[in-house]
């Protein structure tokens, strides 16, 4: 059995039988990467060193609880290795955010989501390549060069958690938390034939998460499997004080449904009538189309569903986005921490630092946000694209009233070559089309894999679902899943 | 032509909360605190930390706003004020712009005969900045700025008044009236000169009677009532002069030079910061219900105006109510001598208690450089010295002496009038003999006081004073020493 493809769940199982150690899974994970991460570069870090620790320590929580010693059965993620999207913090780990600025930044302190890992016994191996502070839609924008695609080396693997989704795809880690802002999970996810899930705005804490859009930032997970998914929410969602934006219900048991049935007897599905933005590639299209027929097959009701106002959602999403990420990134100046270029004076010092620190996308999205707050535009820009907001939100509201989930597709195409859009961002953030309306109304999504093109390149499929509605959407997913083996496919990387 | 001076004062208050506004360091004095010993993650600006409102400063800035009868807004909203400062962690302030805390109060000012009323436009939460230590050449380390971050993120209230103010002086009552209010809810120490209460003055004049409002310029970081006072003068100097001579008045801001007793320009408008403000998205609007508000309100303390028209209704002078009223502690502790004071038989009155605390106590605390809760002073021991001295059993000049006694022993004042030996002598004989012996051994002066020279009288009043070690009572000896004179001036008659 190749260990280093299997699922999270299954692995977890074979680590509470005694069937493997977790030392044994991280050098499984160890090799996988050293004889692809040449081709891939997924990380930007990696903690081999820690990780070893770690997975000692978990050894002996299993083993004494495999022996009777302890009646505290370890959490499921006891012992397995995880990565980490290097924008989300981790407690004496570089964290750099794909940036030069933060090149040597070591934060003294976890992310929630990072210590409740942490605390469940979960390996950190490594942090993932990211495009910087998550702008972009391809992980090209890394100050630490691109992520390449698993399934063709030359593509790029999505963005921006690109290498997070790369290497839960080529098998280097059962799992990796990644971020969504405006499709970060879900697009890298589908480009690289893995589960991306998006849950609602505040079901996890963003406290340290490298502020990209705060009002639209969440942490997601990347993973083989929709079960996988769910095991990984289980750990990192609910409240956290240190986080006034997270939900306060505490979350439900996201495990518990997925196997209660194997059909989708009375299940809504809404499908929108006229969600085609001119472009969508002719076999995504298809392998929606087919997902959609399985799906009915499965039981579920096939409703059509309207969102008028997801066709502004592009602006209003880029004009916030950017607004709050001009005054999220005005905190790297080069003074407390991060690089400093200094000047002959304190201006000069903050210009040569971020001019020198910040990549060409980074400053492109600080001056249209500026551009956006300042005195005059803000009326027409900011309160406008809020208003756009709502309009959306309104939309989806509306829309789940008469359905459980929105199907439809993740990206208009599968994975696009490294360097074929790069020069052209309007082309780049016309990738995240489908994906951040989800993200302007705060609701869940998930990614998950549906079938190839011509090329072979991975396909995905995208499930929305109303606010908090994570349970139902994985349960969903899962079905799907269990009916199909599109998420079984595993990418060949010549050596 | 003559002109009027049109001011509005902005107030910025330090919470003495026990943690910051946004997270959980302690709020410390940082003029005397070891630099950078009271900083995290949030308040350093880290990158992902988050912040998480206070709810006592909350509290606090909701009692000082009810207790400046203003509207407690339902919804506020905290918004990010952006600029680049090196004092500045985040590169933005989080502060409230468009939905205020509070808004629409007034308090009134002056006194009895003379009141105005100055209405107050809005007081809003927002957080201090650090601060900046910039070394000279000849200290270590040498010609640079340093940066002490202790007081960033310490709740700071700004209290906004309307342009009601209309000359220093009334200026000069508002900010203290406003300190005073600020003390009794003992939400500030009131320690000016530690820059826990600053003021900045916005001044315009135009000529009397007009109803234009002329270009207004702004003096920044007034830290005391005589710099608000003689800053406020100057400008208003300056401002008249220019107009005389027809210049015009550019709207500027500008900072206050104690020692040459001059303002400084320190910016144009045109080169005033754009804020670039927006709702912060780290954070929910504050909502603030009838039940919160009324718990508050519950809490409320009498303040300053209350007891200064209670102590008139007690008989008191305008200047005693005014004085004794202005700390909350002197009021607390003079209202328990009066119940104290109407329990001895006969009663001690408010009047002379008042009389005892404003001249004899304060000279005392004065001169020890304390405060009156510093001195062990119960207030049952100064009502029995009042009466002590009502009855006749002590004289008001050795009252004087034991009340100093009472202060440094804390014992009551008949042990130290025993102790002293400071008993007054009543006894009608001794005082006779004494009259007697003094007129007997000053024949020559007793025939010049005969021969009108009236001013002798008080030298002999002050010998038998003396004789009888300042211990007998000066009614009895006055009038004794009367009787004794008569009755020689009528012998002289009959010789």
């Amino acid at each position: 059995m190749d260990l280093a493809f299997q699922s999270l769940a299954m692995v977890s199982d074979l680590l509470s039988t005694g069937d493997i150690t977790s030392v044994e899974l991280t050098e499984v994970c160890l090799s996988q990467i050293n004889s692809s991460e040449s081709q891939v570069n997924a990380f930007i870090t990696i903690s081999s060193d820690l990780a070893m620790q770690q997975a000692t320590n978990a050894d002996i929580a299993w083993q004494e609880w495999i022996n009777g010693k302890s009646d505290q059965k370890p959490s499921p993620l006891n012992g397995v290795p995880l990565a980490i999207k290097d924008v989300i913090c981790v407690s004496d780990i570089v964290a750099t955010a794909g940036s030069k600025i933060l090149e040597e930044f070591v934060p003294p302190y976890d992310s929630t989501a990072s210590e409740r890992l942490r605390d469940a016994g979960a390996i950190f191996l490594g942090k993932t390549n990211t495009d910087e502070f998550a702008m972009g839609s391809s992980t090209e924008n890394s100050a630490f060069g691109p992520t390449h695609n698993p399934w063709d080396i030359n593509r790029v693997p999505g963005g921006s958690s690109g290498g997070s989704a790369a290497a839960v795809s080529a098998g280097m880690i059962f799992g990796a938390l990644g971020t969504d802002t405006g499709g970060s999970v879900r697009q890298p996810a589908a480009m690289c034939g893995v589960v991306g899930l998006k849950p609602t705005y505040g079901r996890v804490s963003r406290y340290g998460l490298i502020a990209f859009g705060s009002s639209l930032d969440q942490i997601g997970t990347l993973t083989r499997t929709v079960e996988d998914a769910a095991l990984l929410l289980q750990v990192i969602s609910g409240p956290d004080l240190k986080d006034s934006t997270t939900l306060q219900n505490k979350p439900p048991n996201y495990l518990e449904m997925l196997s209660k049935t194997d059909n989708l007897m009375g299940i809504r599905i809404g499908v929108e009538e006229k969600n085609i933005m001119g472009s969508l590639q002719p076999e995504v299209e298809k392998s929606v189309q087919d997902t959609i027929k399985t799906l009915r097959h499965l039981g579920a009701e096939i409703v059509p569903v309207q969102l008028p106002h997801t066709k502004h959602a592009l602006e209003a999403y880029y004009l916030i986005a950017n607004a709050e990420a001009s005054a999220n990134l005005a905190r790297y100046d080069g003074i407390r921490f991060g690089q400093r270029q200094t000047g002959k004076n304190l201006w000069e010092t903050y210009i040569n630092t971020r001019s020198k620190g910040f990549g060409k996308e980074v400053k492109r999205r600080i001056m249209l946000g500026t551009y956006a707050l300042t005195a005059g535009y803000y009326e027409d820009y900011y309160l406008n694209a809020q208003k756009v907001r709502r309009l959306v939100q309104k939309d989806f509201v509306q829309a789940f009233s008469k359905v459980d989930t929105i199907v439809g597709p993740v990206t208009p195409t599968t994975a696009f070559k490294i360097g074929e859009k790069i020069e052209d961002p309007l082309q780049m953030y016309l990738s995240d089309i489908f994906t951040l309306s989800g993200n302007l109304a705060g609701i869940p999504g998930i990614s998950i894999p549906c079938g190839f093109d011509q090329s072979g390149l991975p396909i995905g499929v995208q499930l929305l679902g109303p606010t908090c509605g994570e349970q139902q959407l994985l349960t969903i997913a899962h079905i799907y899943q269990q009916a199909t083996d599109w998420h079984k496919h595993i990418p060949r990387l010549e050596h | 032509m003559s002109y009027e001076a049109i001011i509005g004062l902005e107030a910025h208050v330090e919470l003495n909360t026990n943690s910051k506004m946004f997270c959980s360091c302690r709020v410390v004095d940082s003029t005397t605190s070891e630099p950078n010993c009271h900083v995290c993650p949030v308040c350093a600006g880290m990158p992902g930390a988050l912040p998480s409102i206070n709810k006592r400063a909350v509290e606090i800035g909701i009692l000082v706003s009810l207790a400046l009868n203003c509207k407690i807004e339902d919804v506020s909203v905290f918004a990010r004020k952006n600029y680049f400062y090196p004092d500045l962690p985040k590169g933005y302030q989080i502060s409230q712009y468009e939905k205020p805390l509070a808004s629409n109060g007034y308090i009134n000012i002056g006194d009895d005969h003379n009141t105005s009323k100055i209405h107050i436009r809005r007081v809003h939460l927002e957080e201090d900045t650090g601060k900046l230590v910039h070394t000279n050449d000849g200290e270590k380390p040498r010609g640079v700025s340093l940066i002490d971050l202790n007081r960033a993120g310490v709740p700071l209230l700004e209290i906004v008044s309307e342009p009601d103010i209309r000359s220093p002086l009334e200026a000069v009552n508002y900010a203290k009236e406003l300190h005073s209010v600020l003390t009794y809810l003992e939400v500030n120490s009131g320690d000016m000169e530690k820059g826990v209460l600053r003021f900045e003055a916005n001044v315009s004049v135009r000529a009397t009677g007009s109803k234009h409002l002329n270009t207004r310029r702004e003096i920044k970081n007034l830290n005391s009532f005589k710099a608000l006072q003689r800053s406020i003068e100057y400008e208003i100097k300056q401002q008249v002069t220019a107009y005389k001579s027809n210049e015009t008045i550019l709207q500027e801001t500008l900072g206050w030079d104690e020692s040459n007793g001059k303002t400084i320009f320190q910016r144009s408008k045109e080169h005033s910061h754009d804020y670039r403000y927006f709702p912060e998205p780290d954070l929910p609007p504050l909502i603030v219900n009838d039940n919160w508000k009324n718990s508050i309100l519950s809490t409320m303390p009498q303040l300053p105006h209350t007891k200064r028209a209670h102590f008139l209704s007690l008989g008191l002078t305008d200047y005693d109510a005014r004085v004794l009223a202005s700390q909350r502690k002197i009021a607390e502790y003079f209202e328990l001598a009066v119940k104290l004071g109407s329990d001895k038989n006969p009663p001690v009155l408010p009047k002379p208690i008042a009389n005892w605390i404003t001249t004899h106590l304060f000279s005392i605390i004065n001169e020890a450089g304390k405060s009156i809760d510093q001195i062990d002073l119960p207030q049952i021991h100064l009502v029995s010295l009042i009466n002590l001295v009502h009855s006749g059993r002590t004289n008001a000049s050795s009252a004087k002496l034991v009340l100093r006694e009472m202060c440094k022993t804390g014992e009551s004042p008949e042990i130290i009038v025993a102790q002293l030996g400071l008993q007054q002598t009543n006894d009608q004989v001794t005082i006779t003999k004494t009259v007697d012996k003094v007129l007997a051994n000053n024949p020559d002066q007793v025939t010049n006081l005969l021969d009108g020279k009236d001013s002798i009288f008080n030298w002999f009043f002050g010998q038998v004073m003396q004789a009888m070690d300042g211990k007998s009572n000066p009614d009895l000896v006055r009038t004794t020493l009367q009787d004794a004179i008569k009755k020689a001036s009528y012998n002289r008659g009959t010789e």
